[in-house]
């Protein structure tokens, strides 16, 4: 299995789908070949297409925020004492976190093949609002599905879904999390292809909708190359960079214009969800050794059982919460190109205390698992060594958990 | 190839009526429960599909995902319903049965072992809801050489090339999906649609046994009995739910139900 240079990741796929000649692929229903073959042939058109470029160029300066941040965590830099760290400040994005790359191109696509009505999962409530957000902008309507569980531990986002006109519904089915979320979206498609776009929030799903996303989030490392380039004059010799993984939309856009380099030069992190330190459950898949299996159209790591049952994940992070991971960072894996490790709930949680003590700067519980890794690993890098954490997602959404978990003075 | 299949659309036609298949969730709501209503039903069906169960059905509406649900609960593994369909074959060797799935569970198993199992068992056919043509293309050879039809499905969506391709790709047996939804949706065109929609695909081929399924119920069967073959699922699940919940017998209540179905159609 090898990565190529100089294609895009997202199109290193072969005929039916697969990255490595075993991940992703199109394990649908009959009944979506159609609608899948269909936006297939759209987006190869659109992304080749300059004036769709600019287009979403002009949303992405002008409504989504772009660029973000990149700025220099320095008391946390002193704190540490090793490696100099530095954050993307990717919730500065318009709705506060990566998602909204995704929602709004896949609302372009679904303008520019007629369909009124787009519907979309959500775990930690980011990939819905946002879909609901670019919804309302592109004049579509809007279906969110949501598990039941993450409805209740996810509010804020739930209010700002149903403020921006969206119908939330919940999914009582299973885990009553992302993955059931997932599983009833693609059921509604079944039955309603052929009036309704669907948006997979993350960079998982049939083949299509992996490259998507992966195009999507890219607007991530697009700006980051850039702001390196300004700050240090060239790609810094010694680069790595941190992300959280759940579905991993938001680490695969936070790469992709890497990827050519030396790993070397430029090392990828990968973070996944360990869950409770005292839990067998955990949504990392690719840490814990999972083996391939097909979850929602796509052959990937997952976490299931000898008999083929997807297992119950746990993570205090919903948007992390997902027993599977994008074929994109099984392949990126297998061909050695990232890194994966996870870090606990205690550990997550720990990290946003020392991010919020020395820095002005309220990471989600998502980037605060990278966070923790980038921290724990930056104490043993030289001074010269520049780690970039992706702070993908804001606070306000977990301040519950945190409140319950650390005290209201974290909030 | 022929196989039992095969002999059961004859026996129908010959009735001058179309096949009857049931689609029941193996171990709903036990092993021993789903053995006793195949059992049962076993005389008034021609074709029966044992589903197996899956915990992220995309394509399953909620009858049968409660059904499949309840029998993964009851601990239900795959080499279970290899002993169920055994136990079933000792009792009528004669009845063809189709297990209907996800791929996951296959590929889990092994395609080869899961093949080898099947024909120990007397599967005479599979269903596999998300692995479409042409990434099935190995499998489904694979099962012709066991003797096992792979039923290759068609949607009001695929488009006419795609019909002739996967057509002409199949086995004796296609089943077609009546309308777009999920299963245990409500009949959402009418039958003279779906009829047109089914002629098309006979044309194409009018060896191929076609079975419609997706929304049949005691209410719309009726309107499709020119097709070779009908299937009712969600029907028949939501039978068994119901059963629990009134404390009724399961088994006497779904006979009772493919009973009614049965006479509709001759």
């Amino acid at each position: 299995m090898k990565l190529k240079k100089r294609i895009p990741v997202i199109d290193q796929g072969d005929k039916l789908g697969f990255w490595g000649g075993k991940f992703g692929g199109n394990f649908v229903p009959e009944t979506l070949k159609k609608p899948i073959e269909d936006l297939e042939v759209l987006f190869n058109k659109l992304k080749k297409d300059k004036n769709f470029i600019n287009e979403r160029d002009k949303y992405f300066k002008n409504w989504v925020g772009s660029p973000t941040r990149f700025i220099k965590l320095e008391n946390l830099t002193k704190h540490v004492g090793g490696a100099q760290i530095w954050s993307k400040v990717v919730s500065d994005a318009n709705g506060g976190a990566h998602k909204i790359y995704n929602a709004t191109v896949h609302c372009l696509l679904a303008k520019r093949s007629g369909k009124k009505v787009i519907c979309g999962d959500t775990g930690a409530g980011y990939a819905g609002k946002m879909l609901s957000m670019a919804a309302k902008k592109f004049g579509l309507k809007c279906k969110i599905f949501m598990g039941a569980k993450d409805i209740k531990r996810q509010q804020p986002n739930v209010k700002a879904m149903k403020k921006n006109g969206a119908e939330v519904i919940p999914v009582y089915s299973g885990s009553q999390t992302l993955v059931d979320a997932v599983s009833e979206c693609m059921r509604y498609w079944v039955a309603n292809c052929d009036k309704v776009a669907m948006c997979v929030g993350s960079t998982v799903g049939p083949a299509v909708f992996v490259r998507i996303c992966g195009w999507s989030t890219s607007q991530i490392s697009r700006e980051l190359k850039t702001q390196l380039v300004d700050e240090f004059g060239s790609i810094p010799k010694k680069l790595k960079l941190y992300n959280c993984v759940g579905g991993g939309s938001s680490s695969f856009g936070f790469w992709n214009e890497f990827m050519d380099y030396d790993k070397k030069q430029c090392e990828f992190i990968g973070v996944e969800a360990g869950g409770p330190a005292k839990s067998k459950k955990h949504a990392a898949p690719l840490t814990y050794g999972s083996k391939i299996g097909i979850l929602h159209g796509a052959a990937q790591y997952v976490n299931q059982n000898t008999d083929g049952q997807i297992e119950e994940t746990e993570s205090i992070s919903a948007g992390l919460d997902y027993p599977g991971i994008s074929p994109l960072h099984c392949f990126l894996k297998d061909t050695k190109r990232a890194r994966y490790t996870a870090a606990s709930d205690e550990e997550a949680l720990n990290a946003y205390k020392v991010v919020t003590k020395f820095e002005k700067l309220r990471p989600s519980l998502e980037p605060s698992h990278a966070f923790s890794v980038a921290i724990s690993e930056s104490k043993r890098f030289s001074k010269d060594t520049i780690v970039v954490v992706n702070s993908c997602g804001d606070a306000y959404k977990d301040r519950e958990i945190i409140k319950r978990r650390l005290g209201k003075k974290y909030v | 190839m022929s196989n039992l299949i095969s002999h059961a659309f004859k026996k129908a036609k010959s009735e001058n009526r179309p096949a009857l298949l049931t689609y029941t969730v193996a171990g709903d709501s036990s092993k021993k429960l789903s053995l006793e209503i195949l059992k049962s039903i076993s005389k008034k069906v021609d074709i029966l599909e044992i589903g197996v169960p899956h915990n992220t059905p995309v394509a399953d509406g909620s009858q049968i995902q409660t059904s499949s649900y309840r029998a993964i609960k009851n601990g239900i593994k795959v080499n279970d319903i290899f002993r169920i369909v055994k136990d079933f074959k000792k009792f009528d060797k004669s009845k063809p049965i189709i297990l209907m799935g996800y791929y996951n569970m296959i590929f889990q198993y092994g395609e080869n072992e899961f093949l080898r199992k099947c024909k120990i068992s007397g599967v005479n056919g599979l269903i596999v809801v998300d692995l479409p043509w042409p990434e099935n293309k190995k499998f489904a050879s694979k099962c012709k050489k066991k003797s096992i039809f792979f039923i290759q499905l068609l949607s009001p969506t695929t488009t006419k090339n795609r019909l002739k391709k996967i057509i002409k790709d199949s086995h004796e047996m296609i089943y077609f999906i009546s309308m777009l939804s999920t299963t245990g949706g409500k009949l959402k065109v009418s039958s003279k649609e779906i009829l047109s929609n089914y002629n098309k695909i006979k044309k194409i081929n009018s060896k191929k046994n076609v079975v419609i399924g997706f929304g049949i119920t005691e209410k719309t069967i009726k309107s499709l009995k020119k097709a070779d073959g009908l299937v009712v699922g969600s029907a028949i699940c939501k039978e068994i739910t119901d059963s629990i919940k009134k404390r009724q017998n399961p088994v006497t209540n779904v006979y009772n139900v493919v009973h009614r179905l049965k006479n509709k159609i001759k």
